[in-house]
């Protein structure tokens, strides 16, 4: 057993064998957490760039230390204080790293398919650290993870993502793979922020989060992306609020055993409020611990050799 | 066995010498813990650690005859040693990684290291640095069920079922009870697909 590809563009098209696989190995390394030493020498000799056009802080520390915890070499790169600045372009850029010898490349930019784009122009593997609204494929399987820990297997759970659905990466990460490993999915959001034809996908949509919320096990709430509000999709924050933001009110309509997740950074008193996001239900911080384990296992599988097996 | 009769059945004829049974791995195993026990002057301060997939069961197995002779439970862990070969760049799969289970202190124990054969002493070599990187422990020994020679490393075993001389183009097959439903030790020709 193996992936398909050496590169993990998106949860897109990626069986349920494969993300069972990197489930597995992410448990392993969960385990290598825990060891007093938390390292192991597994890929000494290979070479990570992470190169960060948009601002990250969990998902880029979260990536060094998986890379550091492999004993991999890693490189940072972060545009705003390269010579993007001078107008190099992305294809020069990633070139130019390329000639210094690297194996890997992890990146996160703005535009959807950055990712696919630098398969097509480089030898290295590539890993997606978020596409514009596209994916993020390593937090979709840190959230598959989360839930698989908590409830041991994903089939069958009702998993609502509540908030900005049209700008966030990590509602499609999540609806691919969600459904893949046979869970329902519903969106809910106000309409303004809700893609054209989201159905399609295969989700339940609902604009009113009451409604939505019936019956559910999981809640993943997305975060209010303040800096993509300037066109007036939301008439206010507090309205927002309101209508869609998780407080300990609207909880009663979930099952007992029921789950609210973050990806994070979270806009306390917006879209959650602090009593949630701090209370007995939430595994906001499992999903940032996962987080590592899930790299961990996404950066040794797809670093194999070209030799043959034995 | 219905199911190991049919796997046989899909297997290219070749000839299997049998080298150790039921019987004379247990006698073995036996030998080696008493020798386990003598060397370290009891079983306490013992730690076993099994390299899976089979050396965790024998490990299992030392321990329960430990206990059967001394009457001390002997701390009992498991280990892979795949994040920690020398190969994993050149491969075109990567191996599936299995759990490490290693729940005791290694720190100032004797640690008691079992594999089912000690071939070319990497796996052991892997074995030896994950250990310590666990902690650090007063000495570590090594169990082996059968040594079949060829070393590329300079490590040898302190406990051995059976010295078995090989050339490299045959095969050390090694069945347990737990994995294959028999215990068995053969030697067969060609190296299996």
């Amino acid at each position: 057993m193996k992936l398909k590809s050496r590169h993990l563009l998106g949860l897109e098209g990626i069986s349920k064998e494969e993300i069972g696989l990197i489930l597995d190995t992410a448990e392993t390394f969960k385990e290598v957490l825990e060891r007093p030493i938390k390292k192991v020498p597994t890929l000494r000799g290979v070479t990570v760039v992470n190169l960060f056009y948009e601002a990250s802080t969990r998902t880029r520390i979260s990536f060094e230390l998986a890379e550091k915890r492999l004993s991999a070499e890693l490189v940072n790169f972060s545009a705003s204080t390269s010579s993007v600045k001078k107008g190099e372009t992305l294809k020069d850029t990633v070139k130019n790293i390329e000639a210094m010898k690297i194996d890997m490349v992890v990146i996160r930019h703005q535009s959807a398919g950055t990712p696919y784009f630098l398969t097509q122009c480089l030898s290295s593997s590539i890993i997606n650290a978020g596409d514009g609204a596209h994916e993020h494929p390593t937090q979709g399987l840190l959230d598959l993870f989360t839930l698989r820990e908590k409830y041991k297997k994903i089939e069958g759970l009702k998993v609502v993502i509540v908030g900005d659905i049209k700008h966030s990466r990590v509602a499609r990460s999540n609806i691919w793979g969600l459904k893949t490993m046979g869970a329902s999915v519903a969106v809910c959001g106000p309409t303004t922020l809700m893609p054209y034809e989201i159905d399609k996908m295969g989700v339940g949509v609902y604009s009113n989060l009451d409604e939505a919320l019936r019956g559910a096990d999981v809640v993943n709430v997305l975060r209010i992306q303040l800096e993509r509000q300037k066109g007036g999709l939301l008439p206010s924050l507090r309205e927002y609020a309101n209508e869609f933001g998780i407080n300990s009110d609207r909880l009663k309509r979930l099952n007992p055993n029921f789950t609210i997740m973050h990806p994070g950074p979270i806009n306390r008193g917006v879209e959650i409020t602090p009593e949630v996001a701090d209370g007995p239900y939430s595994v906001i911080l499992d999903q940032v611990t996962n987080g590592v384990a899930i790299r961990m296992a996404v950066l040794y599988l797809l670093s194999g050799g070209e030799g043959k097996v034995e | 066995m219905p199911f190991l009769e049919s796997e046989e059945e899909n297997l290219p004829r070749r000839k299997g010498v049998l080298i150790m049974d039921e019987k004379t791995v247990r006698r073995a195993l036996t030998r080696i813990a008493h020798e386990i026990i003598e060397r370290n002057k009891g079983a306490e301060n013992l730690g076993l650690i099994g390299i899976k997939t089979r050396g965790a069961y024998l490990a299992e197995r030392l321990a329960k005859i430990i206990f059967e002779i001394e009457e001390v439970q002997v701390p009992l862990g498991f280990m892979d040693i795949t994040l920690y070969r020398d190969d994993i760049q050149t491969k075109l799969d990567q191996p599936i990684v299995q759990k490490t289970e290693v729940m005791f202190d290694v720190a100032d124990k004797i640690i008691i290291l079992v594999d089912d054969v000690l071939f070319t002493g990497r796996t052991i070599r892997a074995a030896l640095d994950q250990i310590i990187d666990f902690g650090r422990p007063k000495l570590i020994q090594l169990a082996v069920l059968v040594d079949r020679g060829h070393r590329e490393l300079p490590i040898r075993a302190d406990y051995i079922g059976k010295n078995i001389p090989t050339a490299l183009n045959e095969q050390v097959v090694v069945k347990i009870q737990e994995v294959d439903g028999e215990d068995s030790v053969t030697i067969e020709k060609e190296k299996r697909k």
